[in-house]
Formats: structure tokens, sequence, C-alpha cells
């Protein structure tokens, strides 16, 4: 029914080229090579009856007959509990062995955006037992928070065990240019914790088409907008999306647009948005949180990915160096949960021991910098050292009342209780005994 | 309203969010709205460029499944908002759709091509006349009145009509909705029927007054590093710019709850909806600090966020801003918030590099700097027809790349505006909220207001203000000394400059938004706290040893602070003067 085209005009990049008509905007089109090969491609412009197509495994070896049918409609994927799981490429395909998903609904990727008056003012804190998330910057349900990190740090590891420790009612993995061995690792994590039959995974990995890059957000999200339709609480992570930019990079250099920042598209910005924008909270269903990594390239927060994202998320956790900074990271929704859902000396111990821990540090540099050690710095020593070793260490795997527990512990250990800087009820409360 | 005279076309092109059209039949006008007919549904869009018998428009949706050769129905209007009764409280999109109005027939998604009346057709308004058969008016000036929540809405001539009419007809008071004609005016010898409501298309701003005039009165925000150091004027101009996470949003909402004007148009432009839903459930459970009402009687929120269409992002600073124009005609005082004006002018620059026009700096349309001009200019103070006065007071946010202020769209806002609210990432790292910048922050209004705020605040008051700015400055050289030759390498003099400026800063710049007494500081208070800090600021204490001086600031700095969290007419509030004043002639300073 659908008529198929074997005369491609132009390949440039990953971007075919060919006249038909009848053609609808981001439609989806089989692609089938001379050699037998077959990719899925989508309509990105149309000019008269010229029509420009991304093609998702990239046109390396792309015949100028190869045959392009168009199907009729946009990229979709299928929504079932039988997702549940379940890996799949970018663009569908079963990765692990098991059949194509059959008799499934399907809904469009990269639909509209949720109606802001159907959204409800976050609410839940989500416990990952790792003190400098939950007591220094707690997540949020439906928050969206990147990891701004550099490549060598442990992201992926931290991402797992926070899917493992999250208790979401569905994972949903976004692998975008991930290592095999990386890949693998996940997937050993969630079987090994039990979460696999609660978890879906799209995996790109380096080795594939940079096109299909790009659908691997959109295709999680989808799907994770279902299941919080369904009323699941949903956790996504999305690793790396620097490598989702520099696929835009790509692609939007083949189209010859006009670069804006280091050769990224203007609408850097607004791609990025309408895909953590899918964080929601729905009014009267379940909830999407997005957590993912940024990698800085070269370290610089300022760089155009890191930055755009900064503006989009509702904070960011710092990785560097193999530790969550607490200065830099920031839990933009924090407000919403600390001493309202958790316990009430929450906000005090936070304050009071990151001032406590910027104190110390000063300190440390004074020391550095070949001033006089007095009594006073030492106390603060002390204390960075304690601090570093219970709560920075990425090891520590507590609740967060007992990191609010250590938190009181460990400043009595190093200061008088007027020292500390939190009202004196709230201190009487919870000021360990005999101390 | 499409009518088939009317100009039609055909798709021939489509590239992301811009189409273009061929013009089979008639003309067609720069800025003209046309629908484009798809098979689920019609797809607003506005000319942006006409090339012969081509033009190219932006969509104001999601074009997905559009085709070659789709219909495109011209409709002779350029893209307007409809005014009149019942704006206020209500939450839009970018083209002013209502989106609680959406809410109901759909379910969790903003479908697209569903355009629904910005204000409600039904509800009956107590109009009351106030002009008579035979009153000559002119166009935007009063024919009457209906109460609207806590504000008297004014109903107006119709805004672009030239020269001026006989009224020949207009009805008693009593109950109308806003599409019955109220009024009928004889112009250019036609008789007219006028309603309530009337259109206006939002890239063209509204004259219908005499003059305008010169801003010299103070808009209270309440924030003190406002109100005291930078202030803005009714009627002026201000933006904010700031790295991600500085505190422009936080800011912007402090200044819609807390301002002292009569509305409040929020404009979230390609920001978080989260921000959004925040505001929509916060507002309606406040207070307005002028009337007492409810905060979200007096407010419109323009919600186009990140993830919204990005051409309907371009128009919502343009509907924001008219609709304040509207209410300003109405001789009401209207502060317009844009968060931010930064995602605007992306909007522009994707649409410019859709167009294929030279690009100028990081790609931003060679317009930009006469857009963002043209934007700001339309805010002011005017003296209307019926010689009342009404403003539009406009502040902007700006999102500069990489935290950078030399980027081209600060750099054009900054030739515009009036006062620059600058944020910093140092301050905000280290949690000194509001993170405006004292150093690099300034606003032109102090010395335009001079005259009125010498007059109502304090005969002397922009001395002292501008005495505390260089005590400031003072105060930041000092430490960049001490960073270097340390506290022993600077004299016992310098160091009580440097804690002066650093109590100034602390006790009185920053203020706390999570606070419920210190968010917000009536202007009443600001002049009595400031002059007791000047006070202090002015006492040239003397101390033997430098730690001394530092022990005795620690003490007078913390009664300072501890002041701003009790409440105005509290008896813990005068404990706290009392102190300081003791204080402050412990130190050898005189009481006058
Ligand atoms: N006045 C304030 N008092 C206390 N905390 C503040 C204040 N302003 C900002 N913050 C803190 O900084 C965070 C970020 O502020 P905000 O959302 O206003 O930043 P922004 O400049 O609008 O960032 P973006 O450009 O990413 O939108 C807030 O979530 C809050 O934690
Ligand atoms: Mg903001």
């Amino acid at each position: 029914m659908f008529k198929e085209y074997t005369k491609i005009t132009n390949i440039i990049g990953d971007i075919i080229e060919l006249s038909a008509e009848g053609v609808t905007y981001r439609e989806l089109a089989a692609i089938t090579n001379h050699n037998g090969d077959t990719s899925l491609a989508q309509v990105i412009r149309i000019d008269g009856t010229k029509v420009s197509l991304q093609v998702f495994a990239g046109a390396k070896g792309m015949s100028n007959r190869a045959s392009v049918r168009f199907l009729g409609h946009p990229m979709r994927v299928p929504y079932s509990e039988d997702l549940l799981g379940r890996i799949f490429s970018g663009s569908g395909q079963p990765l692990d062995g098991k059949p194509a998903i059959a008799n499934a609904e399907e809904t469009d990727i990269g639909g509209p955006s949720v109606n802001p008056v159907k959204r409800v003012v976050p609410r839940n804190f989500i416990e990952t037992r790792i003190p400098m998330i939950d007591l220094f910057n707690p997540l949020v349900e439906s928050q969206k928070l990147p990891i701004f990190s550099t490549p060598g740090e442990p992201f992926n590891e931290l991402l797992a065990r926070i899917a493992l420790q999250a208790k979401a009612d569905i994972v949903i993995l976004g692998g975008i240019g991930l290592k095999f061995d990386e890949y693998i690792g996940f997937r050993r994590k969630f079987e090994e914790g039990g979460i696999m039959d609660r978890t879906v995974m799209f995996v790109h990995t380096a080795a594939d088409p940079v096109v299909e890059r790009l659908l691997v957000p959109d295709m999680a999200l989808a799907v994770a907008e279902q299941f919080g339709i369904a009323g699941k609480r949903v956790l996504v992570l999305l690793t790396d999306m620097t490598a989702f930019a520099d696929a835009l990079k790509e692609i939007s250099v083949a189209m010859e647009q006009v670069p804006s920042n280091l050769g990224y598209p203007g609408s850097l910005y607004s791609d990025l948005a309408s895909r953590y924008e899918k964080a929601v909270d729905f009014d009267g269903a379940g909830s999407i949180t997005i957590l993912a990594v940024t990698t800085m390239p070269g370290g610089d927060v300022t760089h155009p990915v890191p930055d755009n994202t900064g503006y989009i998320t509702e904070g960011q956790y710092y990785l560097v160096n193999g530790v969550i900074n607490p200065f830099g990271s920031l839990s933009r929704l924090k407000q919403l949960v600390i001493g309202k859902v958790t316990r009430e000396d929450h906000g005090a111990v936070m304050n009071s021991m990151i001032r406590l821990y910027a104190k110390a540090l000063e300190s440390k540099k004074k020391i550095s910098m070949g001033f006089e050690k007095t009594e006073t710095d030492e106390k603060y020593l002390r204390y960075a050292d304690l601090f570093e070793q219970r709560f920075m260490d990425l090891r520590v795997d507590i609740p967060l009342n007992d990191a609010l527990d250590l938190g009181w512990k460990t400043m009595a250990e190093c200061f008088d209780r007027s020292e500390i800087g939190v009202k004196k009820e709230v201190v009487d409360a919870h000021w360990p005994k005999g101390a | 309203m499409i009518d088939s005279s009317l100009t039609t076309g055909h798709v021939v092109g489509i590239n992301g969010n811009m189409m273009a059209v061929e013009v089979d039949t008639g003309s067609v006008v720069q800025n003209e709205v046309a629908f484009v007919k798809l098979p689920d549904a019609k797809l607003k869009a506005e000319v942006i460029k006409v090339i012969g018998k081509k033009c190219y428009m932006q969509v104001f949706e999601d074009t997905t499944g559009m085709a070659v050769g789709m219909p495109v129905e011209f409709t002779g209007n350029m893209l307007s908002v409809e005014l009149g009764p019942g704006l206020l409280g209500q939450i839009y999109d970018g083209l002013q759709n209502p989106l609680t109005l959406l809410d109901n027939k759909q379910e969790f998604f903003l479908q697209r091509g569903q355009y629904k009346a910005p204000i409600d057709r039904e509800k009956k308004w107590d109009w009351k006349p106030v002009v008579a058969v035979g009153d000559r008016v002119r166009g935007g000036q009063w024919l009457g009145e209906v109460p609207e929540k806590f504000i008297t809405h004014r109903v107006l001539t119709p805004l672009g009509m030239h020269g001026s009419a006989v009224v020949k007809k207009i009805l008693p008071a009593g109950a109308y909705a806003i599409t019955e004609a109220v009024a009928e005016l004889e112009v250019n010898g036609k008789v007219v029927p006028v309603t309530m409501s009337q259109e206006w298309p939002v890239k063209k701003a509204i004259k219908a007054y005499k003059e305008r005039i010169y801003p010299e009165e103070l808009l209270i925000t309440r924030q003190r590093i406002i109100d005291t150091l930078f202030p803005i004027s009714r009627g002026g101009t201000s933006c904010i710019p700031g790295p991600f996470g500085a505190g422009k949003t936080v800011l912007q909402h402090l200044i819609s709850k807390f301002s002292s004007v009569d509305l409040v148009i929020v404009v979230a432009c390609g920001e978080r909806a989260g921000e959004v839903v925040e505001l929509i459930h916060e507002f309606p459970e406040m207070k307005d600090p002028k009337t007492g009402g409810s905060l979200m009687d007096r407010t419109i929120i323009i919600c186009n966020t990140s993830s919204m269409p990005v051409a309907a992002r371009e128009a919502s600073v343009y509907t924001g801003i008219t609709l304040g124009e509207y209410y300003r005609q109405m001789g009401l005082d209207v502060l317009v918030l844009a968060d931010s004006t930064s995602r605007w002018a992306q909007a522009m620059r994707e649409m410019s590099g859709r167009l294929e026009e030279i690009p100028g700096e990081e790609a931003f349309p060679a317009y930009l700097e006469s857009r963002i001009a043209g934007l700001y200019e339309r805010a002011g103070l005017v003296k209307l027809h019926d010689d009342a006065h009404g403003a539009v007071t406009l502040i902007g946010t700006v999102s500069p790349a990489g935290g950078n202020f030399e980027e081209p769209v600060t750099q054009a806002t900054l030739k515009v505006v009036g006062a620059f609210l600058g944020l910093s990432r140092k301050r905000s790292d280290e949690r000194k909220f509001p993170a405006i910048d004292p150093l690099d922050s300034y606003s032109l209004y102090i010395d335009q207001m001079a005259d009125s705020l010498n007059k109502n605040l304090d005969r002397e008051w922009t001395r002292m203000v501008h005495e505390a700015e260089a005590l400031l400055g003072r105060g930041a050289e000092i430490g960049k000394m001490m960073t270097v030759v340390g506290e022993e390498g600077i004299s016992i003099e310098d160091l009580v400059s440097y804690l002066k400026s650093e109590m100034l800063d602390f006790t009185y710049l920053q203020q706390n938004a999570f606070d419920d007494i210190d968010c917000a500081a009536t202007i009443e208070r600001q002049v009595v706290d400031f002059k007791l800090l000047y006070k202090a600021l002015k006492t040239p204490f003397s101390f033997e040893t430098k730690a001394e001086a530092r022990k005795f600031f620690v003490n007078l700095q913390d009664n300072f602070y501890q002041k701003n969290y009790a409440a105005e007419d509290s008896p813990e509030y005068a404990k706290f003067v009392s102190k300081i004043e003791e204080i402050i002639v412990s130190g050898g300073g005189r009481l006058v």
C-alpha cells in the first residue's frame, strides 16, 4: 500500500535525500540496502518533493539504489507489561535474544507536554541510602537531576546503586553511547539486585550508529509516560546525555544548520528540555523521576551541554574525585521535603554540618598556606576527616535517620553544643547523651 | 472567522516548526495568522517572511504528520489576544489558551490544535456607563466600568481607533456578557457597535494614551537590596541576569508576591513547568499585600514552558506585555515579569536558523537587539486621555550561556533597561541571597527618582544610599587586600570599614526568602532599618586592637541580623533597636 522509492539523490553524513510525494513530517521509513541490510529512518525536512531522512543505522555503506518505503506514521514504541525485564536497542529491536513484543499498544515517541495544571507539587522523598544525597540534597519524586561528572568517575555505579535502592515501581534505563562493559555492568547489577523484572532497558552502545542515540531518551521516556499514567512511580536513568547532545550536533552539522556554541545547534536548550520536562508528578496517577549523567567535557561546567542542562534541571549532583561534592551540588526541590516528610531536625543538621565543613576546609587551606594551626583548627580538621569518612565516602550505605543520628554524633565528637549554630530546642532534643 | 473570500494556499515545505506555503489566491500580510489543515487538527501559524508568492510561517504546534499540499487558510488577522473583563486569575499558554479550561476536556497532555476562548462568553458583568450619548471619545478611552475581582475594569473604546468618535448609544447600568454591544460609536460617519471585549495584535504596542511621562515613583518590591540600593520605578524596566541556580526565578516569584502594584502578569517563558505549578498552588492561598484578597486575583499567568512549542514561546512574551498595556489603559499599575527572556531570544534564533538568515553573534539574528529594545520600550508610565496615570513595569530575567554576561542577549538588554540586577555565581554559592551583586548592579532610577525618594522616604535618602554603596566598594577593596597581606597587613581603620561593609551586606542586602517575616520588608520598615544601620556605619568607632573591633562587630551585627526576624511592631523588634543603640554608644558613638 505504501509506495517504494529506489532512487536516493544525496547522501550526506547519516542523512539521505530523495524525491518523494505524500510524505508527512517526522514519518518513518523502512530502508533496505542493496545487500539486504535494513534500517528505519525518519523524515526531518521536506522541501517540495525533496525529502530528507536521518537513517537510524547510519548511512555508511548505503547505496543510492537502496529501497525506501514510507510507513505512514512517526516512530512508535510498543507498550505493555511484557516490556518488563526486556532489553532493546535505541530503535526498539530486542537485544536479549527474545522475540519482539507482540500485540502491544503502540505509542508515538516525543509526544506533547503535560498540561501544567495536571501536575501536582512534588512532595515525596526518595531515599537512596547515600548520605550525600539523602541528607544534604535529597532527591524528590518527579525531580529531574543530572549527575555532572567527568569520564572515569563512577557515575554509572552510582546510577545503578540508586536504581537498586530507590524503591521505584519501574526502572527504565536509557543507555546512550554506553561502553559494552558498562551495559553488561548495569545488567548484572540489576539481575543480582533482583530488580530486572521491573526494569526496561533501551541501550545504545558506543559501537552502534550515532543516529540511534537520538532515539534512546524518547523511547525510554515514552514508555515511562505510559507506566506513569498507569499509576506507577517510574525512575528513568539516562546515561550519558552528553553523548545525546553530541549526536544532535552531528545531525545539525550534516543539515548545515548554523551552530550557536561550539558547534551545537541553537535548539540545544529546547531539545534537552523537551526530554527532561517529561519528569512529572501526575495529578491522579503516577510519576516520572529522571536521573541523568552529563559528563562535562574538559571538566568545564560552562561547556554548552552541562550549562544548558543546568538551566533545565532541578539542581545537580557534582561527582568529582569519586565523591559527591557538597558545595556545587543542589537539589532545588529539597525544601519541599526537608523537615516536612523527613525528620524535623533534618534542616538543622544539614545546614550546620555543611557550614562546619566549609569552615573546616578554610582551616585546611589556611594551614596549607603556612599559617599557624590553632586549637580551633584542630577541631575542624578532625571534623573534616570524620565528615569525609562517614558521609562523603560513596561506600557508606545508611538510611537517612541513621545518617542524621550519625551527624549529631559526629558534631558532638568534635564540638561543643554552643558551637554548631543550631536552635536550642533542636539541640536539646537531639544532642547525644553523655557528650 | 475564516471566510471563503480570504487568502488560501498550500504547504510546500516543512522544517521543524517552520513551514513554507505557496499562496494560491489573495494577498498576505506580514505576521498574519493562518491555519494549516491536517487530517486530525487545524494548526495555528504566523507569517514571518514573504518572498514572492511563497511565504514562510512559524507553526505554533508540533508539525508531525504535516505534508506538502495540505491546505492553508489565512485569516487576515495578525496574531492577537482577546481583551476584556475575566482575564484576572487566569492561566494561559503563550497564545492565550486558558489551560484550566483545556483541562476539563482533556487528559494529561496538551493536544495540538485545541484553541479555546480566552475569556468567558456567558458570564454577566455589572456594567455602569461613564459616558453619555453625544460625548466625544478617542481610542482607548473609558466608556463604562465593571468590577473585576478587586479592580475596577474600565471598558474601553476600540484601542486602534484613529481620531475621535461620538457616542450614539450607551446601555444603562445592568448585567451584560462580553459579547453584547454596550455602546454604539459613530466613527467617520459609520456607526459601530462596541462590546466589552476587543482583540489586539500582540506584536503592536498599544499607544492609545495622551503621552508618556517620566517615571519618578518608586515601585516597592519589599526586597531591601532592590528598593533601597537598586530601586525600580513604576513604569520602569529592569533585568535580572544570572547563571543557572543563582536565584532568578525565586527572586521574580518574591517580587510577584510582594510588590505593591494593582496587578501582576507572570510570563513563564521557556522555563520549568514545575515552577509554574508552585505558583498555581501557592498564589490562591496567599494574600495580596495591597487589597488583602487572594494573590491569584491580581495575577495572570502566561505559561509557555520549555517543552511547549517554541513559536508559542516567542509569542508568550508579547501576549504578556499586551495584557499589561491593556490594564494600564485603565489607569492601573501593572507589573510584567518575564522568566526568561533568553528563551524568548532563543526561540527567535531557532526560527531565524530555519529561515537561513545571516546569523549574528552566537547565531542570534541580526534583529535581536531591536526586538529586545522594542519589547522593553512597551513598558512605561503614561497619561491617559482621561488624565489618569497608568504604568507597565517590565522585569525580565536573562539566562546567559555559561553565566557570562558578555553575550548578546544580556548585552542588548543592558542597553535598554533602567535597572540592572546582576546575580553572581559567587554570591549564590556562598548562599548570599538574593544573590544580586552589589558591586556590579546599578539603577539609573535612583537619581531619576531622587526628588520623590527624598521627599517621601527621607530628606537625605539618596545621599545616604550612595554613601552605603561607596562603603561596599571600599569594603571589597580592603577584602581583596586582606587576601594578599592578611589581616595583619591592614590598619585598624581599614578593618573597621571592612567589618561595616560586611555588616551592611549581611544584615541588609541579604534577605531570607524562606522566613515568614524576613522575606518581605515594607518600605516604612526599610526606611527605619536603613537609617539605624546608616547611623552605625557612620559612627567612627575606635578600637585598641583588631580583636576588639571584631568582637564589637560580631555583637552589633548579630543584633541587626536578629532584628530582621522580628515583626515590625513587636516588642522584640523594639528590644533589638534599643540594644543596637546601646552598642553604638558603647563603641563611642553619640546618639542624636
Ligand atoms: N532568595 C533565596 N533564598 C534562599 N534560597 C534561594 C534564594 N534564591 C535562590 N535560592 C536557592 O537557589 C535555588 C535556585 O534558585 P532559582 O531557581 O531561582 O535559580 P535560577 O537563577 O532561576 O536558575 P535557572 O536559570 O536554572 O532557572 C533555589 O532552589 C534555592 O535553593
Ligand atoms: Mg529560573
